[in-house]
């Protein structure tokens, strides 16, 4: 328990502080790809500086270190409320050392936990895996102005023209990019999911997070369209912080899954330059480090 | 091109929209609290008058009995769009630092003051944290609160584009109709 607690908070702290590596190039490429003595050049300069100057202090990548949603494989029997209790320690014990910000507020009230927990924070999505040994814990911290611009649509929608098919979901996930534009701290990601109730298409859609940017979907339909997505966005002109320039977003990740015959939703979620997943592979009592992910 | 406080009216009228600039000097933060209490009358003991109001909630902590700003990215500007285009000719600004832009009030504002609205690289907190160089003071502290308080920094060179210039120009505005109109080509 204190061997897991400990594991949890390292994790919390590289999340913060380290940028993933599959990020960190697409936003190299990015960084090569833009004009020179740009706007949009400059945007990108300060941001790589400013992931290098938090991995060297190790400091929070942004002051915002957003919304905690923990993501964790157990071995069938594996106890998740202990898991959950060590998870809860860590969380309030890496706001005390600055890893996270004071990020919890009472919704009627106003008032700040201070620590990261209350209702509905941190979240935690488990799955069982059968046959598997070791826990396998991905957490991603997800900040408020990407989360701001999140867009779920309704199809068919007439004022967009999209029909209840994948051109009218092309249609509405490119409406979200350009309104999202100059909000949300771009260039960003985008984890899309066809499908679902409200709430599950969005909580699926935040999933897609959790693949790196460089893997390619198994459906090769859903593979043109986040190819095409990313294409189609780049030549928009938005660019860095809606400054202008090559670089709109830097992935999108779409999943489908099952619908009510009268509804058809697809749910956006907005993930910022400031992209910060890690995960980590932990034997079963959560005490040893097996290895790192991402 | 470097920006020193007290900034001349002649100065930001120079400027237009995509320019980048550095300011150094003084820089006073300010967010929801403060432009509301602004609004309904209140005021505050510090002169600004030429000076730069950041859209800013800091990371602060106190070494050795000094102030010391460990993060201090821009916050999102257009809550403040109700009040901003008042704040300004109320403290005489020259110009407001935040991140996504403000609106038609606060363009028209930048036009008829004598100011402009800089962008500040979204999310880059340790970069511009790094530019401050000395935490001069505070107020508002007890009533505020940290985040909302209104703190006076020392700043060099910290960097910022021009995206709403005293002209009536708006990269923002610019940036959505073009990027609309390519996106209609592509749909
Ligand atoms: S959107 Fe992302 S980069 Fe921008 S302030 Fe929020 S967490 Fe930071």
């Amino acid at each position: 328990m204190a061997g897991l607690k400990e594991n949890l908070l390292e994790l919390i702290r590289r999340t913060s502080a380290e940028m993933p590596d599959d990020v960190h190039r697409v936003l190299t490429e990015s960084l090569q790809a833009e004009e020179k003595r740009t706007t949009a050049e400059f945007a990108l300069k300060t941001i790589h500086a400013n992931i290098e100057i938090a991995a060297r202090k190790s400091q929070p990548i942004c002051q915002d270190t957003g919304s905690i949603l923990f993501y964790v494989h157990v071995p069938v029997g594996g106890d998740q409320l202990v898991f959950e209790e060590a998870a809860r320690e860590a969380v309030a014990e890496a706001t005390k050392k600055g890893f996270l910000r004071q990020n919890s507020v009472d919704s009627l009230t106003g008032k700040n936990s201070g620590t990261n927990l209350g209702p509905g924070t941190p979240t935690f999505h488990f799955t069982q895996t059968r046959g598997a040994t070791a826990v396998d814990v991905r957490l991603i911290l997800k900040g408020g102005g990407c989360e701001n611009v999140g867009a779920q649509y309704s199809l068919p929608d007439s004022r967009l023209g999209a029909d209840r098919d994948l051109k009218g979901c092309r249609r509405v996930i490119l409406d979200a990019v350009l309104q999202a534009q100059g909000k949300g701290c771009g260039p960003g990601v985008l984890g899309v999911c066809i499908g679902g109730d409200r709430a599950t298409s969005y909580a699926f859609s935040k999933e897609q997070f959790l693949r790196p940017l460089d893997d390619r979907n198994p459906n090769p339909e859903l593979d043109a369209l986040e190819q095409e997505i990313v294409a189609t966005s780049n030549q928009l002109g938005i660019g860095p912080m809606g400054f202008g320039g090559k670089t709109t977003l830097l992935g999108c990740k779409i999943c489908a899954v099952n619908r009510l015959p009268a509804s058809y939703f697809v749910s956006i979620s907005y993930m910022c330059w400031a992209f910060r997943r890690r995960g980590v592979v932990l034997s079963a009592d959560g005490g040893t480090i097996e290895k790192w992910l991402y | 091109m470097e920006l020193k406080t007290p900034i001349s009216e002649d100065v930001i009228r120079s400027l237009h929209v995509g320019d980048l600039v550095e300011i150094t000097g003084v820089v006073h933060t300010g967010r929801d609290a403060v432009h509301k209490f602004l609004h309904d009358g209140g005021s505050l003991p510090v002169d600004m008058r030429g000076g730069v109001l950041y859209h800013c909630g800091p990371v602060m902590v106190k070494e050795d009995g000094q102030w010391v700003c460990k993060a201090a990215g821009p916050t999102t500007s257009t809550r403040e769009e109700p009040y901003q285009a008042g704040v300004i000719q109320k403290l005489g600004l020259r110009a407001v630092i935040g991140k996504g832009g403000m609106g038609d009030k606060t363009l028209a504002g930048c036009k008829e003051f004598g100011c402009v609205y800089l962008h500040a690289v979204g999310g880059a907190a340790q970069v511009l944290a790094e530019c401050i160089k000395k935490v001069r003071g505070v107020c508002m502290l007890e009533e505020f609160g940290s985040p909302e308080a209104v703190w006076e920094l020392e700043v060099e060179k910290f960097p910022c584009v021009v995206t709403m210039d005293s002209h009536g120009g708006s990269l923002h505005k610019d940036v959505f109709a073009s990027s609309k109109e390519k996106l209609a080509k592509l749909l």
